[in-house]
């Protein structure tokens, strides 16, 4: 059955290996619904938040393609319930808009999304959520006219206890063998 | 103040060079004695060094990139070192693409240089520019472009590393033609032995071990396959010794032919598509399966669904990405082959299986009369065969030739019927299928092994895929004898239109030229054979001739391998007819 897979992908911070990392996707069919890379709490160790739907053997089995790479430290997968997770969205709507009327002022409001940045222009709105919950926001400012929608990748955080660093030190001792 | 900053305290002697000249160091560094390339606008500083070192390094040239590869290959896995190719940017560095592929499936250690366009021009399109860092990353087990020449040395290492350790593969170092150029001090060449997200040689469980002799020991039907990983990793004594301790019966996958002589009493034959019926047929039988160093390709096991599913699964291997990857693996044993069998060899209780051999037996003699003998001696008013040129190959050569093989019915035949007597003298296309393989393969496998037989079996489609480094024979002089079994189609193709398309033989009618002629133009001595009263003279004339040898033998044109097992169906379903 397919359902909705996080990977948290820690690699050496060098060029090409996120194309490495994501040709094993392209191969096999898969979609990639949302990727963020960033530095991880490791010095020099960067990690890919790799979002995709498929089937639970399909993904182990990536996992291990992606772990086969020379440059890749570690890859784990996880299932929306063992980890934490979130995304952002910006929406930029006419300033005339807030000034003028008090709904779109009611929507950021309830939403609990805040102004990021004020010109004379145009407004920059943030909301932080689940993908369902920025799109929501959207849902509702749309019709009142959205110059511009991002949202960004998934970033999530497992639950278990285990750091990173443990499995670092791991790898580490395992390649000197 | 960067010397005394050093780790060691001491200040190392430092030397100035072109990045060209330090490639080449480096080379020799690793024990590099002969390479196989072809020049080009953005190698060209490379070049102009191997020509300061020629008496340390040989360079080949072969009259293809392709051809490089193949020849590193074949130079690779008879040598057990790292092959090693040149090339240019742009059309030299792709055509090295179906080299690195052959390589990456069969885990052959390779490191291929290419030169690339100088660094400001990367991303104008500039003359003889192609992204090869990428073109190549679906290829190669590693891959990097190097822009300073500093920053060679580092590479290399980490390329020859990376290549020859844990599970072997091809490694692709792009370096731009103004690194080449520029002058730079070096410090002193040091190898790399580490990586530190890399783990080649996964430590061995002990507990997998205990649960793998405990399945072994009590196993009533035991089937042993063996891969690739057995002559990779040398495990030459140690795999033979498990064999006979235990005793049980060893079938080979193309990759693992030549680990066990083929007249080893336990060695049962060939596994997959058209290997003998045996061992596909009791593959469903057995109670545990041992598959060592192998990894399950869909041509061994037919269709995965049914296979083996009364078996317990044991899988020796060193790379975690082939466990429960086609076949879910019971006890998986993950490790270098070599290390897994010797500890195992402790664990495991001295046998016999000599009712279960009986199996075998039973089963060879059916495949004998419907299909070897036949195939091994075909009646007076039918044509040759390839089997029957392959017996007398074999019987001539006593079984002590290392057999380069191209692709299709040939490869098959001269694999099923040549008695190899010696360890890593298979050499073959086995996981990308390329045609033109052979050739190439052959001269790298003489230049790695000078003192041996080094015999191509090709067939008259592959060889034009590659005739040109003929080419190369002729400038060397290096004594491959090349087998054409000259079918005048491409016969697996042809095969299977026959069987499976109504016999509509869509472009597989081969207009070939006259072979002697061509060979003669090279300057190589050859004959062909169309009577079978003259192919065991031509034979030994063939073999005992000084220096390379085309022996064209016109064979039936419309001749099937046996035994198959059609596409989706299962191992135990083989066809005798």
């Amino acid at each position: 059955m397919k359902e909705q897979f996080t990977l948290s992908i820690y690699t050496e911070n060098l060029i090409g290996i996120l194309h490495r990392v994501t040709t094993i996707f392209t191969r096999r069919h898969i979609n990639i619904e949302s990727i963020t890379a960033s530095e991880s709490e490791v010095k020099d160790i960067h990690r890919y938040t790799i979002v995709v739907s498929s089937t639970e053997d399909k993904i182990k089995k990536i996992v291990k393609q992606i772990e086969k790479q020379v440059d890749v430290f570690k890859a784990f997968y996880h299932k929306n319930d063992g980890i934490v997770y979130q995304e952002m969205a910006l929406y930029k709507m006419p300033t005339k808009l807030l000034s003028q009327t008090k709904e779109v002022e009611y929507i950021v409001r309830k939403h609990h999304a805040r102004l990021l940045a004020v010109e004379p222009d145009f407004t920059i709105i943030e909301k932080t959520g689940f993908k369902e919950e920025t799109q929501e926001l959207f849902e509702q400012l749309k019709p009142h006219g959205i110059l511009e929608f991002v949202r960004s990748g998934r970033i999530s955080i497992s639950k278990p206890m285990k750091e990173f660093q443990e499995y670092f030190t791991e790898v580490e001792e395992a390649s000197r063998m | 103040m960067e010397e005394v900053a050093t780790k060691s305290q001491k200040t190392k002697a430092k030397t100035t060079m072109s990045g060209a000249a330090a490639l080449v160091n480096c080379l020799i560094r690793e024990g590099v004695e002969t390479l196989f390339g072809y020049p080009g606008g953005a190698i060209m500083p490379v070049y102009d060094a191997l020509f300061d070192q020629k008496d340390k390094i040989k360079h080949i040239m072969t009259r293809h990139e392709q051809g490089a590869t193949h020849a590193a290959q074949g130079f690779a896995r008879v040598s057990g070192k790292v092959g090693v190719c040149l090339a240019t940017s742009g059309p030299g560095a792709t055509n090295l693409i179906t080299g690195l592929a052959d390589a990456q499936l069969d885990s052959t250690p390779m490191v291929c240089i290419t030169g690339q366009v100088p660094g400001k021009m990367i991303g104008s399109d500039a003359f003889q520019e192609t992204d090869i860092v990428s073109i190549s990353m679906a290829v190669t087990k590693w891959n990097i472009q190097v822009t300073k020449a500093k920053d060679i040395p580092n590479a290399v290492a980490k390329a020859f590393f990376i290549a020859r350790s844990g599970k072997p593969g091809p490694v692709l170092v792009d370096i731009t033609k103004d690194a080449q150029f520029e002058v730079a001090d070096f410090e002193e060449y040091e190898t790399c032995d580490q990586i530190r997200s890399y783990v080649p040689n996964p430590k061995l469980s002990e507990k997998a071990l205990d649960d793998a002799a405990k399945l072994i020991n009590s196993a009533k039907k035991p089937l042993i396959l063996f891969g690739h990983g057995v002559l990779l990793s040398n495990a030459k004594k140690e795999f033979q010794e498990f064999v006979e301790k235990t005793g049980i019966p060893a079938a080979w996958t193309i990759m693992g032919l030549s680990a066990l002589p083929t007249s080893h009493p336990l060695n049962v034959g060939m596994l997959g598509m058209h290997g003998n019926y045996a061992p596909n047929i009791l593959t469903n039988e057995c109670d545990v399966l041992i598959a060592v160093g192998m990894r399950f390709d869909d041509r061994v096991t037919g269709d995965v669904s049914r296979y083996a599913k009364q078996a317990k699964v044991i899988h020796l291997e060193i790379d975690p990405a082939e466990i429960n990857k086609n076949v879910e693996a019971d006890v998986p044993v993950l490790g270098n082959c070599k290390e897994s069998l010797a500890a195992l060899l402790n664990k495991v209780n001295k046998k016999k299986h000599d009712e279960w051999l009986t199996r075998f037996k039973e089963l060879n003699a059916q495949e004998e009369e419907k299909v070897i003998k036949n195939e091994l001696n075909p009646q007076a008013d039918e044509p040759m065969s390839m089997g029957e040129v392959i017996k007398h190959i074999s019987n001539i050569s006593r079984g002590n030739a290392i057999i380069v093989t191209d692709v299709g019915q040939h490869q098959m035949v001269a694999q099923r019927y040549y008695k190899y007597a010696n360890w890593k003298s298979n050499v073959t296309s086995g996981g990308l299928g390329t045609m033109g393989f052979a050739l190439p393969a052959a001269i790298g496998a003489k230049f790695a092994a000078p003192h041996r037989q080094v015999i191509a079996v090709i067939g008259d489609g592959g060889f034009q895929m590659t005739i040109q480094e003929l080419g190369v024979i002729f400038e060397t002089k290096v004594d491959v004898k090349i087998l054409l079994l000259n079918n005048e189609f491409l016969g697996m193709v042809r095969q299977w239109q026959d069987m499976f398309f109504e016999k509509r033989y869509s472009s597989v009618d081969m207009v070939n030229p006259d072979f002697q002629m061509i060979a003669k133009g090279y300057g190589i001595a050859s004959e062909k054979v169309t009577e079978r009263e003259k192919l065991e003279d031509s034979i030994h004339r063939f073999l005992n001739h000084e220096g390379s040898y085309l022996l064209e033998v016109m064979v039936g044109k419309e001749n099937n391998i046996f035994p198959m097992i059609p596409t989706g169906a299962s191992v135990s379903e083989i066809r005798l007819e």
